[in-house]
Parts: structure tokens; sequence; C-alpha cells
């Protein structure tokens, strides 16, 4: 059997790893540390560990000033209030000074479930992508969740938002899996065309390629866990390769995974493009697995776009 | 420094404030000369530093929470040695390192973090704060607010969290002039009472005449002393100080002087 957790464990487990392994990290939590799983590192390392209490704003101005008595500063929230209570923190402090501030935000996308749409973050990664200075990644699973925070914290200056999910799913990745920041992994080859995916949507795409297999297309599955910088390069690769791209996030479509494949493709290397992901609305309240569906984040969503991209991909007259 | 020679110090720092502002043709006055005393004590007086080496470890930290006084925060930098004099004459000017609102990124020495979007500063100085207790230092943190600042909610989930975690190196200055943009504080948004409000956060609070050197030292000197509670000095202060008729007018928040009106606080600035 697969084995299910949440990237948001993941990340807790690779805090207390970094913990272990570097003095000068601290990891600041604003009231949510059970549910973001800073609660692991603060059991560990309770002097190393502030809970600042329901204050996001404030828990983003303590980490500045944290990073600047030379530390490593992790401070951790729910995505919606991170990104959106904070913003103004994280873009004139934070981003503008270039801090060794890391931002753990959990309970990203539609998953968030039962909750309702005012705590499912639908426009975090537009949000944070948007500054100068940030990066964002998109953790598939427990175990890349895991790595990325170890490595990242240490080996990346400045400032970088990983968004992490609430809900448990299955791990794709292997511990021998290497997580190398800002390089897409490519989680199977294909011919036709290319998924580029993130977050929990990976799962999703390649359960479509499997489904699409038995009709004969050949479908590249890209994990793009490093959505900024972003890997232009494998971009462009797969799109001259398959000639055809569909992107899948948890995310709205203005701005995220897809606006950034969009961005770069249509100035580097046009092709049919479809995108899977949240079409300009909000959430609700539902089970991860009821939202998915109606919100047309599934593997048959990836799947029709797939078919939609070969149809137009096929119109194209070569010159 | 004696204190006659802070106070001539801190008439030559207005006359900086005016001139750098003339050359600029735009910048905040009315912030800059209400909190040059303090500005003075702490740069001449109070903070351990050391301008020719201005990242050094053990020095104690001023952050800048009212980032559009940046001009008498330029011009104590400069009068101390952190840069040329000459170079104050670029603020707000393309390329400069003197941006309108402090900018990190331009490696200005001396400039511990960016401001300008207020509220934010108690916060930082609150990390900082951590950090060093963390670290076993005893290097000191001030951090400068305005009074129209308190306004924003930021700062009380700051002064919360300094009371919480006991942060007697820290010390918060508030320059109460009184004034905002659109009017006086009473009638655009009201924050008294304001030694209240401190004392009840868990404060220890002191409060002085912002323009009396010898009070203003005297409240940093009883700030060192609390063993327990981070410092709220709430600084009485005349918003444009020093210049008649800037003195107490709104409309010289952000205004610069014109070279006539430059002249003429020139003048009343003759020591």
């Amino acid at each position: 059997m697969v084995k299910m957790s949440s990237t948001r464990e993941g990340c807790g487990e690779g805090l207390v790893l970094l913990g272990e392994k570097n003095k000068k990290v601290v990891v600041l939590d604003a009231d949510t540390s059970c549910s973001t799983k800073t609660d692991m590192f603060a059991k560990k390392f309770p002097h190393r560990f502030f809970n600042v209490g329901v204050a996001e704003q404030n828990l983003m101005g303590i980490a500045a000033g944290l990073s600047l008595t030379d530390k490593i500063a992790f401070a951790s929230g729910y995505s919606i209030f991170v990104s959106g209570k904070a913003w103004d923190q994280i873009r004139n402090v934070i981003c503008y000074c270039n801090l060794n501030v890391k931002i753990g935000a959990t309970h990203a996308g539609i998953t968030v479930g039962a909750d309702g749409a005012t705590h499912q973050a639908l426009e975090d990664i537009a949000l944070m992508r948007v500054i100068p200075n940030m990066k964002v990644v998109v953790p598939c699973d427990a175990l890349e969740a895991r790595k990325a925070v170890f490595k990242i914290a240490e080996e990346v200056k400045g400032p970088v938002y990983f968004r992490l999910g609430r809900a448990a799913i299955p791990m794709i990745t292997h511990e021998s899996t290497p997580f190398i920041f800002g390089k897409a992994l490519t989680l199977n080859e294909g011919k036709d065309v290319t998924i580029i995916a993130c977050g929990i949507m990976v799962g999703e795409a390649l359960k479509a390629v499997e489904e699409l297999k038995k009709e004969g297309i050949s479908v590249k599955v890209l994990n793009f866990h490093t959505i900024k910088p972003p890997d232009k390069e494998a971009i462009i690769q797969a799109a001259k390769q398959t000639g055809a791209l569909v992107t899948a996030e948890e995310h709205q479509l203005i701005g995220g995974l897809g606006g950034m494949v969009s961005e770069i493709i249509a100035k580097e290397m046009p092709v049919p493009l479809e995108m899977v992901g949240i079409k300009d609305s909000f959430g609700e309240s539902g089970t991860a697995k009821e939202l998915m569906e109606k919100f047309g984040l599934t593997a048959k969503a990836i799947a029709i776009a797939v078919r939609k991209v070969m149809k137009r991909k096929k119109k194209i007259i070569p010159l | 420094m004696t204190n006659k020679e802070l106070e001539k110090k801190a008439n030559q720092i207005r006359r900086d404030i005016v001139l750098m502002l003339l050359e600029s043709g735009s910048g905040h006055p009315g912030g800059s000369l209400s909190s040059t005393e303090i500005m003075v004590a702490l740069y001449f007086s109070v903070l351990k530093h050391n301008p020719e080496n201005p990242d050094w470890v053990m020095r104690d930290r001023f952050i800048l929470s009212k980032g559009h006084s940046c001009p008498v925060h330029y011009a104590c930098l400069a009068r101390a040695g952190y840069f040329s004099e000459e170079e104050l004459f670029t603020l707000r000017k393309l390329g400069s390192r003197l941006q309108g609102h402090p900018g990190k990124d331009r490696k200005l020495p001396g400039i511990e973090v960016s401001s300008g979007s207020l509220g934010q500063g108690l916060s930082i100085a609150v990390g900082n704060a951590l950090g060093i207790k963390l670290d076993n230092q005893g290097q000191r943190v001030y951090c400068l607010m305005g009074d129209g600042e308190l306004n924003e909610g930021q700062v009380w989930e700051a002064a919360m969290a300094a009371a919480h975690y006991r942060l007697n190196n820290l010390c918060a200055i508030v320059d109460n002039n009184g004034l905002q943009i659109d009017g006086c504080l009473k009638d655009v948004m009201n924050i008294e009472p304001l030694r209240e409000k401190w004392n009840s956060f868990g404060w220890h609070t002191v409060e002085i005449d912002g323009h009396n050197m010898q009070e203003v030292l005297n409240a940093f000197k009883t700030a060192e002393k609390e063993k327990n509670k981070p410092t709220a000095i709430i600084a009485h202060t005349i918003k444009g100080k020093g210049i008649s008729f800037m003195e107490n007018v709104v409309g010289w928040h952000g205004k610069a002087p014109n070279k006539e009106q430059a002249d003429q606080a020139l003048k009343e600035l003759s020591f």
C-alpha cells in the first residue's frame, strides 16, 4: 500500500532535522503550531521556538528581526493569512531587504476542505511570486517537502515561500529521489504532450497518464516544485519536444503555475497550452475529495485538457 | 559630549535637514525636526556603535520605524561618520543611497532595515531583541515611532509580544508631536490615553519633553536600568521644531521649503 502523508508533516519533520544540524535555525508560529506541525520543532528545541499568537503581521516582522541577528528564521502559519494578511510585511521588509526568512505556509488550496473559502488560499502563488527576491516552492508529497525544507533553508539565501497542504496524499517520490531547487523533476517520459504540475496535482497528473496511455497518447510529466525561479529550460525543452502543454495546479488559473508557464512560452516557444486550476472563483466547505471533483482538480479534468490541447496541436499547419 | 555640545549638534542636524530638503525639492521636515533631539542623543551619546565598522556584531540596533523621517537619520549618520556629508545632498535623487524612505538594498552604512510602510519597525525590533537574548549578548535595541503610526494595529501586536518576552533590552520612543497627515491626532484618530495604553500592555513607560536634552538622556538611562520590561519613552515634541513657520503646522509634514523659506529657516537656526 502507498504511504499517505501531508506536505505539512513533511515540513515539520524537515524542520526537526534542520534544527539538529543548524543551531541558527529558529521557528516561529502564529498559534497554529499543532496544525502546521511546527510543534515537532517546538518540543525538541523550545528555546528556539517562538509562538507569537494570532498575529501574522507581527510574525513576519519578528522573523525579519531575528534574521537580522544572523538567524535562519522559519515563520509558519496558514497560507491564506501569511500570504494575505502579512503581504505588506513580506514585501516591504522581508523581500525588499532580501532577508533570510523562510515561510512555511500550510493549509494551501481547496483541499483544506470543510473550513471553507475563508481558509482556502487559492491566490498565494500569485501573491508571492510577483514579489522581487521571493522564491516559491510547492512540494508534491511529504518526502519532497521534508527534503525541500531541509535543503533550501540552508542552501538558498533570502526569502522562500513553501506552499504546503493539509490533506494526507500518496507518496510519489522516494528517499533516493533527488530534490534540486529550481530544477523540474521528470516523473514520466512521453512525446505527445507534457503535463506540468505542482503540489497535489502531480499525483493527479500521473493518474491521467495511465488513462491516456489506453488511448495511445504518450504523456511527459514534470513535477514543477519550484515555481520561482522557474526552470525555463525544462519548459522550453518540453514545448519543443512534445509541442503541447497542460498545466495543473490547486490555485487560481490567474497568476499561478499556468500563468508562469504561459509567460515563458509566449515569449520563448509558443505552443498550444491548456490550464487546469480554479476558474476565478472562491471555494466552499466539503471534503477534500468532493472539492477536487467539484472544482475540476482531478486526473479526469487533466485528461480532458490533454485531449483538447492535442486537437489544437493537430490544427497547427507546419510552415 | 556635554549637553551643550549635543544641543549644538541638534542645531547642526536641523540645518542639514533644511538644506537636504531644499536640494531634493521634496521630503518630510515636520517629523524629522520633532525627533532631532532624540536622534542626536542616540547617535552622539546613547548608542554603542562604530561608524567605521557599521556591521559590528556587538552594536546596539536602531530601527527607524517612521521611515519618512529619514532626513534626520541620514543627517545623524553622516555627522557621526558613517558616510560623507556631501552625500546628504543626493537625497531622493536617482541612483542615490539615500532613498525617499530608507532602502536596505542600497547598502547605506547604518541602515539596519528598510522602512516606510508604517507600523512595522517595532516587530522588527522585537525580533532583534529576541535574537540578541538568544545569543546571550547585551546589545540594546531602540525603535523610533511616530504617534500617528500608533494607529497601525501591528504596533500593538508587537507591544504585546515585547512585554510577553520580557524584552528589557528593547526601548521604543514615540515622537508624540500630536499631528498626522490629515490633521491633529485627536481629530483624525485619537490615540490617548497613551501612557496608560503602554502601561497596560506591560511596558515600563516614561514621559518626557522630547526637546529637553537632559530629559531625553535621563529617559534612556532609566530604560537601561529596567530589568523585566521593555521601555516606552513618550516624547512630547513639536512638529517642525526650531523653525517658526513650520512649528505645529500640519502642512509641513511632507513638503520641502523653497529657497526663501530655507533662508529664513537657516537664519532662525543660526547658533
